[in-house]
């Protein structure tokens, strides 16, 4: 049932596309097992609702180098270039950073900072993040969260912290465990995702391509420009 | 075709030895560029206008006028005047000026500038950037060409009977470029009036100006100025040249590696892949500067970006060498051979007054 999101790029002919980002640095990394986990919930739940989602995975390390590069000439290049297009043209986003240093980390802030403006625009977006100890479990909502507010994202209402201790306890004392919170969270991002038309179906209606379609003149002059 | 050299005018520290030139080596060196530019017959030399260092070029004008008494066939340009901070009254005037000095021998090109300080230094907003460019270029359109103006808008002091002066030589105004990097406003605005637009061509990869290019020929014959492959297109190249290319590569590295913009950034090998920057032998340059040709239509004008990144005087006017004895004559007859007949040249002012006297007539014949 549960499923490593594919490592290709690529969308389903008429189902969903979830994005998963994972900024892990370790080979395995806890971080990319936990955003592989939410992305299967998410999968599972949106199948459940009849409707055919495929999770595809952004490791962000592999595109450090060119993400640096990105920050300096302002452009996005190569393999970036197509992660970009995989995250902005997707249904739905999972996105899970590794907390250094009482924040997410540097690579994974870096990613969402070369975006262009307006990229996530209503972008379901499900937010996860790993660390050492619960007690950052708060980075979540107080850096996370904040970010993709500003990036007028719709975060969905739980996130989900892993801490070293959470991969080897179960549900205890009435409190849910990591699969639950993992669980729950995965219907919540189905839940904006099946509420929402395809990206392909978005893409076609939306003629918002300002090279495409631009503001006649003749408006840009009556408008003073604006 | 036209060619040409652009310049930043950069105060830069050479890499390979530390040494940065005083703003007056800059200055001359800008001068001696554009006289280099003329003597290995290139047709165009553009400078830059900067209001902050570690720039010199702040006052194009008093720059181009010294290089007008020293030349003889070299259109002065520029890349670009702030369309944004500059008052147009001011730049009516100038250009003006500067055109009759030059007998002819002007065009500028419009820019926004993207350094936020600028603007308020000259009590403007840079989130009003795009309003700013397109009341103040109407306002500047006007002022060239009625003799007496009044205007009110929202951006400077109303004019009430205003005579700029002097008025344009011969009562045709210089030739405009719209430069930009991303806006499709611009592009849309430099089609609706027929005005050529500049891509600058250089940082970025080629797909992104494709598009903007592509909006302006587009947009160009929806405004009637003629067909989309009859718009008036300039582009810029970034090139460095030695006979062998491994000696180019290897001598221009640290300039790149330590490049403002750029530098510490991609590895020169990818940003040549990704970008149009050229560094190579001149056989190689021609190849990659008639390749423009294929990725952006017949165009008009090719400014090269020569003297960046602190290479010495000494080094530029050696590129120069190459550029007109190797690299132009080939890609005059390359192009010319290629460039169908129903394609314009680039408008110089001798055009523009002959078309301008053939509306005349046709007008007086018509009635």
């Amino acid at each position: 049932m549960t499923s490593e999101a594919k490592d290709v790029e690529g969308e389903t002919a008429d189902g969903r596309t979830i994005a998963v980002v994972s900024a892990g640095l370790g080979q395995p990394s806890s971080t990319r097992l936990l955003a592989d986990r939410l992305a299967s919930a998410a999968v599972d739940a949106l199948r459940g609702r009849g409707v055919e989602a495929e999770a595809v995975a952004v490791d962000l390390r592999d595109h450090a180098h060119q993400m640096v590069d990105a920050m300096l000439t302002g452009f996005t290049a190569g393999a970036l270039r197509d992660a970009v297009d995989t995250v902005v043209g997707a249904d739905g986003l999972v996105a899970v950073t590794p907390v250094f240093n009482a924040s997410y980390s540097g690579l994974f802030k870096t990613f969402f900072d070369v975006l262009e403006r307006g990229s996530l625009d209503g972008m379901p977006v499900l937010i996860g993040a790993t660390g050492g100890t619960a007690r950052h479990s708060l980075v979540l909502e107080h850096a996370v969260r904040p970010m993709f507010a500003y990036m007028r994202a719709v975060v969905a209402p739980t996130a989900v912290y892993a801490a070293a201790e959470d991969w080897g306890s179960g549900r205890s004392g009435g409190v849910d465990g990591l699969s639950e919170r993992v669980a729950r969270a995965g219907a919540e991002l189905a839940s904006l995702v099946a509420a929402r038309a395809p990206a392909a179906a978005r893409r076609d209606a939306a003629d918002a391509d300002p090279y495409a379609h631009p503001v006649p003149f003749e408006r840009l002059l009556a408008s003073g420009g604006q | 075709m036209q060619f040409g050299i652009f310049s930043v005018g950069d105060v830069t520290p050479d890499p390979t030895t530390g040494r940065t030139p005083t703003e007056r080596e800059r200055i001359k060196a800008m001068v001696t560029i554009a006289l280099k530019a003329e003597e290995i017959g290139l047709d165009v030399f553009a400078t830059g206008e900067h209001h902050n260092p570690p720039f010199v070029p702040s006052s194009p004008t008093t720059m181009l006028g010294y290089i007008a008494a020293r030349t003889e066939r070299l259109i002065l340009s520029t890349a670009t005047t702030l369309i944004t901070t500059n008052d147009p009254v001011k730049i009516a005037e100038d250009y003006a000026m500067l055109q009759h000095l030059a007998d002819g021998r002007v065009d500028l090109m419009l820019g926004r500038g993207n350094t936020a300080p600028v603007y308020p230094w000259f009590g403007k907003d840079i989130r009003d950037g795009i309003p700013l460019a397109i009341e103040n270029y109407h306002l500047l359109r006007r002022l060239w060409r009625e003799d007496v103006v009044d205007w009110e808008g929202r951006f400077r002091t109303p004019l009430q009977g205003f005579t700029s002066t002097p008025r344009p030589l011969d009562g045709v105004p210089p030739f405009v470029w719209h430069g930009s990097i991303r806006s499709p406003e611009i592009a849309e605005q430099a089609a609706y009036y027929g005005d050529g637009f500049f891509a600058n061509n250089i940082f970025w990869p080629k797909e992104h100006f494709q598009r903007l290019i592509g909006l302006y020929r587009e947009r160009y014959e929806y405004y009637g100025h003629g067909s989309a492959d009859q718009a008036i297109v300039g582009l810029g190249g970034q090139v460095f040249m030695r006979k062998n290319s491994q000696d180019a590569i290897r001598e221009f590295r640290p300039y790149f590696d330590n490049a403002p913009v750029y530098g510490h950034g991609p590895s020169l090998e990818e940003f040549m892949a990704q970008t149009p920057l050229t560094v190579g032998s001149p056989q190689q340059v021609i190849d990659r500067t008639l390749q423009f040709r294929e990725h952006f239509g017949d165009y008009q004008r090719q400014l090269f970006l020569m003297d960046h990144a602190g290479l010495p005087l000494k080094t530029v006017l050696e590129q120069m060498d190459i550029l007109g004895e190797e690299v132009i004559p080939v890609l005059r007859k390359e192009f010319a051979a290629l460039r169908p007949a129903h394609v314009p040249e680039a408008p110089t002012h001798a055009a523009l007054v002959a078309a301008a006297r053939a509306k005349a007539e046709e007008g007086e014949a018509a009635r």
